[in-house]
């Protein structure tokens, strides 16, 4: 329902495909009200889908009251609830839907299942002013480049095995290294790469536009047990060879469509060096390049309220019995009939 | 180099394709451009790599009776290739405007290419439509072997045609099921029931790898 004082619609969006639980609250005309993302972080090692579960079950209505007080709404104000139902990690994904459904039967509102992947398109166009963008999207679960085309976001490159992240934090996990808030894996990668300087050689997979990490990472972390380089030049090495990867194959489907904007996103987008890589095949092809702000550029619940907004608005809405969480759902699957 | 001066015919992501006189003839002038935002040392061996082993590969894809344009001269310091000019239309722009049945008997005879390429111990690397070029006589050109290699193994055939798939998937997303149902079928003509069976078989494990894959399709077998 239209909110009475201000004539506008809102839509709560729930993120929870992995390790982050957040909220976000977007109107339909694409301000995003609030953004709050409370991040798990594991003790050790990587995410275990069911402690981080646990977490989101822990948080969830600390983050919700958190949402509704930075937007200055009542759950009374909102007219539609979104949730992220896929792809993702099985436990995380249905306790944010079992939220959002809870959410949605409560306040008696309709409820949109959004595409983890097509959201963080979505939100890069809104907040980047971008149109039809070749879209790298680089994070600890995803490797896709991808663009639209006749209806859908087509798939012209992904990874064939592990993503570009989860590569950079396994091996960060295997060099011992600590994450903190803030701090994640991939930011001291980051940083420590600054400081390398010679280029170990490590195998460069590119298959079509295709990549494959599984082998790189296999070779980097051998490197490292069996000593003799510096962990910064195994950093600086990993980095330039996994990003020239990526770039490689960016570039490959920016010539292919001939598309005018590279739009960057994910948890990886936020690396200085990626970004840099990134715009330089833009500005030979002539492109627009954009990366999407942190805070949307990582899982956030307001890329999922705004593309539920996209969703409802092209009439697109998901009853509960038909909200079951999809696991592997793939972005090319999607009809976006909103995306002209 | 000759009197005509070299025209730009595409500017791919990694090389670009001119079209030049050499020596009183029209050819492909293929240069792969340093690529300034990956590390000098990387970039080298890349471009270096490639330009030797493109050749090479097509001149094996030749005598394995797919069609491939002749290699006139390799210039691996500069990371030209100079070859034959071939005209004709690339399957990509086709595909989409000709009947069912041509389509058919195009893609027919794509995967019995693919099939030899393989039964060769040759992976193409690039397996697109945009890649392929009919020409008047119907011959099907395979250009591009810059991401190819040697191997007789079942992964890199299974990413072959995985990439194959995709390609189709994302540019011929109508005709994906037909298209690649075809090219099996004259893939399985030359390499035989067994090995194909092997193949898709892979093929199926790889896809299973990737990130996401739904998991209710199936695939043609």
């Amino acid at each position: 329902m239209r909110n009475k004082k201000t004539g506008e619609h809102y839509c709560l969006g729930i993120e929870s495909t992995a390790d982050d639980f957040s909220v976000g609250i977007a109107t339909f005309n694409g301000e995003i009200l609030a953004n709050i993302i409370s991040a798990y972080i594991p003790e050790k090692g990587g995410i275990h889908p069911r402690e981080a579960a646990r977490h989101h079950a822990e948080v969830a209505s600390q983050v919700l009251e958190e949402a509704f007080l930075k937007s200055g709404l009542k759950p009374r104000d909102l007219s539609v609830i979104a949730f992220s139902q896929g792809p993702g990690l099985g436990p995380c994904l249905r306790t944010g839907a079992t939220v959002a459904r809870a959410l949605a039967s409560y306040l008696n509102l309709p409820l949109v299942g959004v595409n983890h992947c097509i959201a963080h398109i979505e939100i890069g166009k809104l907040t980047k002013h971008v149109k039809d963008p070749v879209t790298l999207y680089v994070s600890g679960g995803n490797t896709i480049v991808s663009a639209f085309d006749s209806g859908r976001y087509r798939v012209f490159g992904e990874t064939l095995d592990i993503a570009l992240g989860n590569c950079l934090d396994a091996f960060a996990i295997e060099a011992g290294l600590r994450q903190s808030p803030g701090m994640p894996f991939g930011a001291i990668v980051e940083k420590l790469a600054r400081e390398g300087k010679k280029l170990v050689p490590l195998p460069y997979t590119v298959k079509g536009m295709d990549t494959s990490f599984s082998g790189l990472l296999t070779a980097a972390v051998n490197l490292l047990k069996k000593g003799g380089h510096k962990l910064e030049d195994l950093c600086y090495s990993l980095q330039e060879t996994a990003f020239s990867m990526v770039t490689e194959v960016t570039e490959r489907a920016l010539a292919h469509t001939e598309k005018k904007e590279v739009l960057l996103t994910g948890g990886v987008a936020a690396n200085k060096r990626l970004q840099c890589m990134v715009e330089a095949i833009a500005e030979e092809h002539n492109a627009k390049f954009c990366v999407v702000p942190s805070q949307f550029a990582v899982d956030n619940g307001a890329m999922i309220a705004w593309t539920g907004v996209l969703a409802y608005q092209s009439g697109l809405l998901t009853p509960i019995e038909k909200s079951f969480v999809k696991l592997k759902w793939r972005l090319d699957e999607v009809e976006v009939p909103w995306v002209k | 180099m000759g009197e005509m001066k070299p025209v730009l015919i595409k500017k791919g992501a990694e090389a670009s394709l001119y079209l030049a006189d050499w020596h009183g003839r029209k050819v492909v002038m293929k240069k792969r451009f340093v690529k300034k935002y990956r590390p000098k040392i990387l970039d080298e061996q890349i471009r270096v790599y490639r330009t030797i082993h493109e050749p090479q590969l097509m001149h094996e894809a030749k005598k394995a009776g797919v069609p491939t344009p002749t290699i006139f001269l390799v210039d691996v310091k500069n990371a030209i290739i100079i070859m034959e000019f071939v005209e004709g239309k690339q399957v990509k722009q086709l595909l989409g405007e000709t009947s069912k049945e041509k389509r058919e008997s195009l893609c027919l005879k794509i995967g019995e290419l693919i099939g030899r390429l393989h039964e060769n111990g040759i992976i193409h690397g690039d397996l697109t439509t945009s890649n392929m070029i009919l020409t008047r006589e119907g011959k099907i050109f395979f250009v591009d072997f810059g991401l190819g290699e040697k191997s007789k193994e079942l992964e890199a055939r299974g990413v072959d045609l995985h990439l194959m798939k995709r390609a189709l998937q994302s540019t011929h997303f109508r005709f994906t099921e037909e298209c690649f149902n075809a090219i099996i079928r004259g893939y399985t003509g030359i390499v035989g029931v067994e090995t194909a069976k092997n193949i898709l078989e892979k093929l199926r494990e790889i896809e299973r790898r990737g990130r996401y894959v739904a998991e209710r399709k199936r695939e043609p077998s």
